[in-house]
C-alpha cells in the first residue's frame, strides 16, 4: 500500500524542483531553440521559395525567348514570300517586255523586208522594162528578115540575160 | 554515409548491451552481499527496499550515503538532522529526539504523525535529474548561439532531432496552431520522465519515475494545464455532451447520468498518465529485480547464467520502456491540450 500513496515530502520537492527546471529551461534553453529553429526553417523555406520564383523567371525568359524566335522565324518566311513574289512579278515583267520588244523587232523586219521586196520587186520591173526596150530596140536595129539572123539575135539576148 | 550510421548503430548497440549488463551484474552483487549478510533470502522485502524511497541512499552494501532529514510537526516545529541519527553503531534502527523510524516511515514517538520533507533518495535523484537537464540542454542551446546560421553540431545535432520530433510528431498534430504555448512544458515533461527512467536504470539509483509522487505532480501539472486552457468547446463537450440534437426537457435526465461521468473523465484522464508512468517503470524494476532474485533463490551457477541473460535482455526492453513512456505521458498531455483548446467545429 505504501508503494502506491504518495509522500508530501516528494510531491512537494517533485513540485518545487519540477517548476524550477521548467523555469530555467523554458527561459533559458526551449526559448532560445525554438526561436533559432524557426529562424532556421524560415530561412529554408524562403530560400526555396527564392529559388522557385527564380526558376519560374527563367521559364518566362524562355518563353519570352521562344515566342521572340518564333516571331523572327515568321517575319524571316514573310520577308522571303516577299522577295519571292517580287522576284517572280519583275521576271513577269521581263518576260512580257521582252515578248513586245521581239515582237517590234520582228514586225520592224518583216516591214523592211517587205519594203525591201517592193524596192526589189520594182527594180526589177524597171529591169525588165529597159531589157525589153533594149530588146526592142535591137530587133528594130537589125535586119529581121532572115531565119538564121533571128536565131542569132535571140540566142544573143538570150546569152547576155545568163549573163546577167 | 550509409554503411557508417550504421557502425554508429552497431556501436550504440554494443554499448547498450555492455551497458546492461554491467548494471545487472553490479546490481545482482549488491544481492549477493544482501542474500550474504541475512541467512534467509527474501526476495520480496529486497524487492521492495529497492523500489522505495529511503532516507538513506546505500551505493553498495558497506557505503551508505546518510541524506538529510526534515521534519515538521505542530509539536516540535521544523527538525532538520542527519538520518544517521537513526542508526545505532550495529546499524539497527533506534528512535532519535522523540522521532522513531519504521520501514523508512518516521513518525513521533508517541505515535502522532510528522510531516517529513526529508532530502530522500528519491529527491537526491530528483536533484540529480534536474542538474543533468540544465547542464545538457543549456550546453545544447549553447549550440545555437553559437552556430547561429550554421549546421548543428555535437550535443546539438544529437537533441535537435529530438527536439523537432516532439515539436512536430507529438505537440503540434495534437494541440494544432496555438502549439507554441504549450511547447516548453511539452519538452521539459518528455526530457524530465525520459531522462528520469534512464536514471532509474542505473545501479544503486533511486526508482524516481516509478514512484508514485512523481508521475502524481505531473500528471496533475498536465491536468491544471488542460483546465485552465479549456475553451468554450471543451467546456461545452462536458456540460452539454449532447448538443443541440434534443431539447432540454429530454436532455435532462439523460445528463443526470451524464454530468458525473463526464466529470468523472476529467480526472481520469491525468489519473490513467500518473498510473501509467509509475506501474510500468517499477514493474520493469520489479520484474528485473525478481529475475536476478531466481539465482540467491536455486544457489545455483546455471540458473545465475541463465538469469543474469534474460536480465539483460530485460534491462535493455527497459532503455526503449523509459523512452517510450516519455513518449506516451507527452502525447497524451498533448492530446488533453488539444482537446482544451479545440475550437467549435
Amino acid at each position: 500500500m505504501e508503494l502506491v500513496t504518495p509522500g508530501i515530502g516528494l510531491i512537494f520537492w517533485q513540485t518545487v524542483v519540477f517548476l524550477v527546471v521548467f523555469a530555467i529551461l523554458a527561459m533559458f534553453v526551449w526559448k532560445p531553440i525554438t526561436e533559432a529553429l524557426r529562424t532556421r526553417e524560415g530561412f529554408i523555406s524562403d530560400s526555396l521559395k527564392a529559388a522557385e520564383l527564380a526558376k519560374e523567371e527563367m521559364n518566362q525568359l524562355k518563353a519570352d525567348n521562344e515566342y521572340l524566335l518564333q516571331e523572327a522565324r515568321f517575319e524571316r518566311e514573310k520577308i522571303l514570300k516577299e522577295a519571292n513574289a517580287v522576284a517572280n512579278q519583275i521576271k513577269e515583267d521581263a518576260k512580257v517586255e521582252t515578248a513586245k520588244i521581239t515582237e517590234k523587232m520582228i514586225d520592224d523586219a518583216r516591214k523592211s523586208i517587205e519594203s525591201e521586196k517592193q524596192n526589189a520587186l520594182k527594180d526589177v520591173k524597171n529591169l525588165v522594162a529597159e531589157l525589153s526596150l533594149n530588146i526592142a530596140e535591137k530587133v528594130i536595129r537589125q535586119d529581121l528578115a532572115k531565119d538564121n539572123a533571128q536565131k542569132e539575135l535571140i540566142q544573143e539576148f538570150v546569152k547576155d540575160i545568163k549573163v546577167n | 554515409m550509409y554503411s557508417s550510421k550504421i557502425e554508429l548503430i552497431t556501436k550504440f548497440l554494443k554499448v547498450n548491451v555492455l551497458l546492461a549488463i554491467l548494471m545487472v551484474i553490479s546490481q545482482s552483487t549488491v544481492l549477493a552481499e544482501e542474500s550474504a549478510g541475512d541467512g534467509d533470502f527474501n526476495p520480496s522485502e529486497m524487492i521492495n527496499h529497492h523500489i522505495m524511497d529511503a532516507h538513506s541512499w546505500e551505493i553498495f552494501h558497506g557505503l551508505t550515503v546518510h541524506l538529510p532529514v526534515i521534519l515538521y510537526s505542530e509539536e516540535k516545529g521544523l527538525d532538520v538532522f542527519s538520518s544517521s541519527n537513526f542508526y545505532n553503531d550495529a546499524h539497527e534502527v533506534v528512535p532519535y529526539s522523540g522521532y522513531i523510524m519504521e520501514h523508512e516511515h518516521i513518525a513521533l514517538a508517541n505515535g502522532d504523525h510528522v510531516l517529513d520533507f526529508s532530502i530522500t533518495k528519491n529527491v537526491l535523484f530528483l536533484f540529480f535529474n534536474a542538474i543533468a537537464l540544465i547542464l545538457i540542454f543549456s550546453a545544447v542551446a549553447r549550440g545555437y548561439k553559437k552556430n547561429i546560421g550554421k549546421a548543428p553540431s555535437g550535443i546539438q545535432s544529437f537533441f535537435e532531432p529530438i527536439i523537432i520530433y516532439v515539436r512536430d510528431e507529438i505537440v503540434k498534430p495534437n494541440i494544432g496552431p496555438k502549439y507554441e504555448r504549450y511547447l516548453p512544458y511539452l519538452l521539459t515533461l518528455f526530457f524530465f520522465i525520459w531522462f528520469g527512467n534512464l536514471l532509474g536504470l542505473l545501479p544503486a539509483a533511486a526508482n524516481l519515475t516509478g514512484n508514485i509522487a512523481v508521475t502524481m505532480v505531473l500528471a496533475v501539472a498536465s491536468l491544471i494545464i488542460t483546465l485552465a486552457s479549456g475553451r468554450k468547446t471543451y467546456w461545452m463537450h462536458i456540460l452539454d455532451p449532447m448538443g443541440n440534437s434534443m431539447g432540454w426537457l429530454a436532455k435532462f435526465p439523460l445528463y443526470l447520468i451524464l454530468w458525473p461521468i463526464e466529470i468523472i473523465g476529467i480526472f481520469t484522464k491525468p489519473f490513467s498518465l500518473m498510473v501509467r508512468l509509475f506501474a510500468n517503470i517499477t514493474a520493469g524494476h520489479i520484474i528485473i529485480l525478481s529475475i536476478l532474485s531466481l539465482t540467491f533463490i536455486a544457489e545455483s551457477i546455471a540458473v545465475g547464467i541463465g538469469a543474469t541473460v534474460l536480465a539483460s535482455v530485460m534491462n535493455l526492453l527497459e532503455l526503449f520502456v523509459a523512452l517510450l513512456q516519455a513518449y506516451v505521458f507527452t502525447l497524451l498531455s498533448s492530446m488533453y491540450f488539444g482537446q482544451a483548446v479545440e475550437e467549435h467545429h
